[in-house]
């Protein structure tokens, strides 16, 4: 910590952690819009916005400098969000009548707030002094804990709007950030449990130890090991319908549901759900990077390890070490953008799911697979402590696929046989049914 | 005892004040308010604050366990239900003049004096927290969970067991 900061008062220190923290995820959030209209018109065979802010001067104009006519500058629609905020700025505020006013006003603050608070556990350097906000021993439960409040904004608005389609938004989505609430919770538990700590800087740290135990060369992301892939993969889905990002936008369908939550919002108030919405997608992708992907570090090497084996590579090891130390911020937020890409992906590429599906995924599926996992997590810990690293990464394998083969059986067991496309709610007109199986040929003399 | 000593403002005692008092007007909204919504939405707030006031008492764990369980999730069962239940008229919750109010007052005034002349003289003296540091970090808390507690704490899971076997008894009929 250099002198000067350090004689500032703690308030003012924690002030400028703050803002260092939250001033970066408000300037890209216009990025990100940039960016995910961007990639998802390319997916879909489209241009998308790439005309604002693109000038061309005029050959023949009195005022414009001669090196300049003719001249063409693209801005590849960069400028496109700033143009998009200036139009909801300008559109008229509409308060419908007969909303709970209060409420009405206070929920687009709430949808905000949990994004801006959730990274305040999450180190995004190796500077101790400027991050994280607050390095505190409970910072995975404040994740949970302020991700559920994110709930609050959704139901309260649908609850104030007065209207029957937000209403209905507002309760899917209460429903469904408590049901995936649950798998994500599972999911750092296993991270936790192997980590052996609540504090997200403790866990970078032990993401730098020796690959398995075994290897020392590389670092030991949670991502590359066995319950970690697991934990990553569940957490993402979680982190998607916790965000109501497709495919889990249940909450606002628009072919069912008008806008959802925010049918009754405009201008202003709508862009605040809007921003929130994407600042809590940069901000998951931050924790995703932080618990799983070895957070700040550029790439699972332990270069430490290597200087000090190989003395002779100290030039290019060396290098790459202090790369890994200064560039850091950068890394991060690149981590979060190849998050970000995932979800842009998604969104571009899966269906939304129907609500039975929903709830199917969430408890029966999400939520066994964790549970699960907590269990091998258990069972690597015990192991490795008694038997060495090796053994426990090979027994950890062996009971996730006893307990997988285990849990599918049961399930195959238990669950009905499933109908040859069952009508749902559709009859279908003029359809042959289908016909049930011949009755096999019974042992019953036929009776003449 | 010494109740007469003047009493020292430390910022311990003024965040605990500030906090606090928010809290408890939270508390009053909770029952003064006619719409079921608002009285939720007061106790949410009430619950959020509870934490802070864990926090102030370096009791984290506890307090984060409050926001996560509470604020998080029981809360929005209740919201969720007052909203599905649809008790948004205002007329609903208003009451008519009552004439064993008054009474009701007087005796809740009684008990809350008994409670407070009980209580608040060992009060009085505390201007900032005396537990120890570390004392409500999750290691020990878990630690205490798993060893002087811990035939407490299993009865606690059997009993949630049992309460959501039950519920699924009442809720599905054929099983």
């Amino acid at each position: 910590m250099p002198e000067w900061f350090a004689n500032l008062p703690p308030v003012v220190q924690a002030l400028i952690r703050v803002l260092i923290f939250v001033l970066p995820v408000l300037l890209l959030v216009p990025g990100a819009i940039w960016y995910e209209r961007r990639l998802l018109s390319w997916a879909q065979d489209r241009i998308g916005p790439n005309r604002v802010g693109n000038i061309t001067f005029s050959r023949r104009g009195k005022y414009i400098p001669s090196f300049l006519k003719g001249k063409k500058f693209h801005l590849f629609g960069l400028i496109q969000p700033i143009a998009d905020g200036i139009k909801l700025f300008m559109k008229e505020d509409i308060t419908p009548t007969a909303v709970d006013r209060p409420i009405y006003f206070i929920a687009p603050a709430l949808a905000l707030f949990p994004a801006f608070t959730l990274g305040a556990t999450i180190p995004w350097g190796p500077f101790t002094w400027l991050t994280p906000v607050a390095d505190v021993n409970i910072g995975i439960l404040w994740i949970i804990a302020v991700s559920s409040l994110g709930v609050y904004g959704v139901v309260l608005s649908g609850y104030a709007s007065n209207n029957k389609y937000s209403l209905l938004g507002g309760l899917r989505a209460s429903a469904q950030l408590i049901s995936y609430e649950l798998g994500m919770g599972m999911a750092l538990a296993c991270i936790v449990m192997a980590t052996g700590s609540l504090r997200p800087t403790d866990i970078v740290a032990a993401q730098q130890e020796p690959l398995w135990g075994v290897v020392p060369a590389l670092a030991n992301w949670n991502i590359f090991t066995p319950y970690g892939f697991i934990a990553a993969i569940i957490f993402f889905i979680c982190m998607v319908a916790e965000t109501n990002r497709a495919p889990f936008d249940l909450p606002e369908a628009e072919n069912e549901l008008v806008a959802g939550y925010h049918t009754e919002y405009s201008s202003m108030k709508f862009a605040v759900f809007f921003m929130g919405e994407y600042a809590a997608m940069m901000v998951y992708g931050g924790i995703l990077a932080t618990v799983f992907f070895g957070g700040y570090h550029l790439l699972p090497v332990r270069w430490d390890w290597i200087i000090q084996q190989y003395p002779a590579s100290n030039f290019i090891a060396g290098f790459f070490r202090d790369v890994d130390y200064w560039l850091s911020p950068l890394t991060f937020i690149f981590k979060g953008v190849l998050v970000l890409t995932a979800y842009i992906w998604l969104r571009a590429t899966m269906p939304r799911l129907r609500y039975d599906q929903l709830m199917a995924l969430g408890w029966k599926t999400l939520l066994p697979l964790a549970t699960t996992n907590l269990i091998v997590v258990a069972l690597w810990i015990v192991a490795a402590r008694v038997y060495g690293p090796p053994v426990g990464i090979l027994s950890a394998v062996v009971a996730f696929a006893i307990l997988y083969g285990l849990w599918r059986g049961l399930d195959k067991a238990f669950s009905p046989p499933k109908a040859f496309l069952a009508p749902r709610s559709i009859t279908l007109v003029n359809v042959p049914k289908p016909t049930p199986a011949p009755a096999p040929e019974s042992e019953v003399a036929p009776s003449a | 005892m010494e109740t007469s000593a003047p009493l020292a403002i430390t910022p311990e005692l003024l965040l605990f004040g500030g906090i606090a008092t928010a809290a408890a007007m939270a508390a009053v909204g909770v029952v003064a308010f006619n719409n079921a919504v608002r009285s939720a939405l007061c106790l949410v707030i009430n619950f959020f604050l509870l934490a802070f006031i864990y926090f102030t008492l370096q009791a984290e764990t506890l307090g984060i366990i409050q926001i996560v369980v509470y604020t998080g999730a029981i809360m929005v069962l209740f919201l969720f239900v007052i909203m599905l239940l649809n008790l948004g008229g205002s007329g609903l919750l208003q009451q008519k003049g009552d004439k064993r109010m008054p009474v009701a007052i007087a005796l809740g005034v009684v008990l809350f004096g008994l409670i407070a002349s009980q209580l608040l003289p060992g009060l009085m003296s505390v201007t900032k927290p005396l537990a120890p540091d570390n004392f409500g970090a999750p290691q020990n808390v878990g630690r205490a969970l798993f060893t002087q507690y811990v035939i407490p704490f299993e009865a606690v899971s059997v009993l949630l067991l049992v309460g959501i076997v039950g519920s699924i008894l009442l809720a599905k009929r054929r099983i």
